[in-house]
């Protein structure tokens, strides 16, 4: 038998068991169509790059910017990602640069260049649920979360604002900022419309939604995201512009010298 | 020379928006004080109660070609130092750079880090002001930039860093001036310092090599240059008049790793100081040889909060010979030096405050320097910090211990444009 012959004996087995079992089948279609947002939403086009703004506001009302490019990479061969960030305001972290290297089962490498003491350093990436630049968005809101480090559940089919959803619930199999998360799925484009997070006590905690998609390039993209923290009334808003997929970049020019010198092309 | 400029200015006018692509100001105003702690005693420093006393302007101009692949950065502060009672200028950093295929350049002044210890540095042997950290100025004063030329190569199996520095620029470490600090040589006045002279011969190079080793990042360290601490030479041992302050070659080998272990960031770094001027260890006023060696551990157990833990040590060779050559009287250093140090991080309210702690403990030098830190960043452009520096110790002769009465509270406001 060859290894190709073999898995695919093995899936057809696991679709005929999975047939069998209708609760098992909920699960496993569960976490596909979560499997499906991921793409849709982390992986989209092998490459992507976007100017990026995120205004945080406070409850009293006062506001602070924060601006940056974006580059992504997937390097398909581990299953993987590569995220180059620049920040070009506000003043106290201009030019700085940020590297992280995503891996699906293990814990990123992250190095952050400061350009002041022309440092590049490696940073402690253990907690994935840290506030991102001290918005609302952890590091997992904004590069994903490891779809299976939770159980996923459809709840229900239901439309919101007019478009067809799945409405799934993730319930984390280890410790997590959360206790429960349920995602409202646009059943055509698989993008997460609104998601709901719920702390031990079973209060909703934080939301968030995709408040404008746009078709780029070919690729339906959450131009404009917010997340709101529902008990500080602390909130952010994520928008993207000058969005690019497919650049033709190389996995490998994610480096310490994007880090220390970045081309031109990829920051302006 | 006024028609020289109009000429120039005639002359460039045209050409601006082809010389710089997109040429941008930036900058940052500053108020910085530091103030002694608790010290009511008559013989003062020359600087009084203060250890700083500043308002400082600093303005960034950077561009780039359109098409890329050149660009120039300059940052330049202007400042009134309220101790010494003058204004003056600081080039911190004016460069061109060029990026080509593989290679990078880079020309002119600018600073230079590498290495992978937590304000402790083995193989960056790059300029430093320790004096402005020790009087609570923000951390990017700690380094000082150098003219010289930069080279960078990069490729999939190794990098390369080469910096060429002729002109030579001493660490700038706390002085009698500011700071109560031991003199071996107090009674001695008649002093003169002698820095390598800017000859070819005396350009100090740098280099780098590195590459990810399974997970790590691997890389090879190797300097010729100087010491950048001085040392101080007497005419006499047993009767000095007179003193010249010296910088001894040195050359320096090493080797550091660090990457992801046991859910934090791991550091390991070494390297070997060669004292040129000393290889047999005997001259009493040179640097023996040493070895120095760095383990560091970084973790983030939880949200925003972030612990490191370093153990330093700096081996002598020939402590023998050092024992013997040491004129009687001098304090004496020990044969390992073994330093620990501890920094605590938390970020709280959104980011928008920092409290952090790093201090030093020697527990063979028995001495300490802490360094508290409340950092609140009012808004995007305006932050407001709040520390000290407080150093002891068991002797008056040690690095941090000789510090002792030099215990400050400092405060610094920043506006970012």
């Amino acid at each position: 038998m060859t290894p190709l012959m073999f898995k695919t004996t093995v899936a057809a087995a696991a679709l005929a068991l999975a047939a069998a079992a209708p609760s098992q089948a909920q699960t496993a279609d569960s976490a596909g169509i979560v499997r499906k947002m991921h793409q849709a939403f982390f992986y989209q086009g092998e490459s992507f790059r976007a100017r990026v703004k995120m205004t945080l506001t406070s409850a009293s009302g006062s506001e602070r910017l924060r601006e940056l490019t974006m580059l992504r990479i997937n390097t398909p061969a581990s299953g993987g990602q590569r995220y180059f960030m620049y920040f070009h305001a506000p003043g106290d972290v201009r030019r700085m640069a940020f590297l992280i290297y995503k891996y699906p089962a293990r814990e990123d490498d992250r190095w952050l260049f400061i350009p002041a003491l022309s440092l590049v350093q490696r940073i402690a990436a253990k907690d994935s649920q840290s506030s991102f630049v001290g918005s609302d968005f952890t590091y997992e809101d904004v590069s994903g979360r490891d779809v299976e480090a939770d159980a996923h559940r459809l709840l229900r089919e239901e439309d919101l604002g007019g478009k067809p959803c799945y409405v799934i619930e993730s319930v984390p199999k280890g410790a997590a900022s959360y206790q429960r998360k349920v995602s409202w799925i646009d059943k055509a484009v698989f993008l997460p419309l609104k998601e709901e997070y719920y702390d031990v006590q079973g209060q909703l905690f934080k939301e968030f939604a995709a408040e404008e998609i746009k078709e780029i390039d070919g690729v339906p993209t959450a131009v404009k995201r917010a997340m709101k923290s529902i008990k500080t009334g602390h909130k952010t808003v994520v928008e993207f512009s000058d969005v690019k997929y497919r650049l033709g970049l190389k996995p490998e020019e994610f480096s310490e010298r994007a880090l220390r010198n970045p081309p031109g092309s990829w920051i302006r | 020379m006024k028609r020289a400029w109009v000429l120039a200015v005639l002359f460039l006018a045209p050409c601006r928006p082809a010389l710089a692509g997109s040429p941008e100001w930036h900058g940052l105003v500053q108020a910085n004080y530091a103030s002694r702690l608790g010290t009511t005693r008559r013989d003062k420093p020359p600087s009084g109660d203060f250890l700083l006393g500043e308002e400082r302007l600093q303005l960034q101009l950077s561009g780039s070609a359109p098409k890329g692949g050149a660009g120039y950065f300059a940052k330049t502060d202007f400042f009134r130092d309220e101790v010494d009672g003058q204004a003056d200028v600081e080039v911190r950093e004016a460069y061109l750079s060029c990026a080509k295929g593989s290679w990078d350049l880079r020309v002119g002044r600018q600073i230079h880090t590498w290495g992978v210890g937590d304000l402790l540095f083995i193989n960056d042997l790059f300029p430093k002001n320790y004096a402005a950290l020790f009087s609570g100025r923000p951390m990017e004063y700690l380094k000082t930039g150098a003219g010289g030329l930069k080279t960078s190569f990069y490729s999939d199996p190794i990098s390369l860093d080469l910096v060429a520095t002729p002109f030579f620029e001493p660490d700038q470490l706390p002085t009698s001036r500011r700071f109560f600090v031991f003199d071996p040589f107090q009674q001695v006045t008649n002093r003169t310092e002698s820095r390598p002279r800017h000859d070819l011969e005396n350009t100090e190079f740098a280099a780098r090599l590195y590459r990810p080793v399974l997970g790590f990042d691997a890389a090879f360290y190797a300097y010729r240059g100087f010491f950048r601490s001085p040392s101080m030479e007497p005419d006499s041992m047993t009767a000095p008049t007179t003193l010249t302050i010296v910088y001894p070659r040195l050359s320096a080998y090493g080797a550091s790793l660090q990457g992801n272990a046991a859910g934090g960031v791991l550091s390991l770094e070494a390297g070997f100081y060669d004292s040129r001027q000393d290889p047999a260890g005997d001259d009493p006023v040179i640097p023996n040889s040493q070895t120095r060696f760095l383990a560091g551990y970084q973790r983030s157990p939880w949200t925003d909060f972030t612990a490191g833990l370093q153990y330093y040590g700096e081996y002598m060779c020939r402590h023998d010979r050092y024992e013997a050559s040491l004129p009687a009287g001098f304090p004496k250093q020990d044969r390992l030096r073994q330093l620990l140090t501890l920094r605590l991080t938390q970020l709280l309210k959104y980011q928008t405050w920092r409290l952090s702690l790093f201090s030093f403990w020697s527990p063979t030098d028995e001495d300490y320097y802490f360094l508290p830190e409340a950092a609140w960043r009012v808004t995007d452009e305006l932050t407001a910090t709040v520390g000290a520096n407080v150093f002891g110790g068991a002797g008056g002769t040690t690095f941090l211990g000789q510090l002792d009465k030099n215990d400050n509270l400092t405060f610094a406001m920043r506006y970012e444009f």
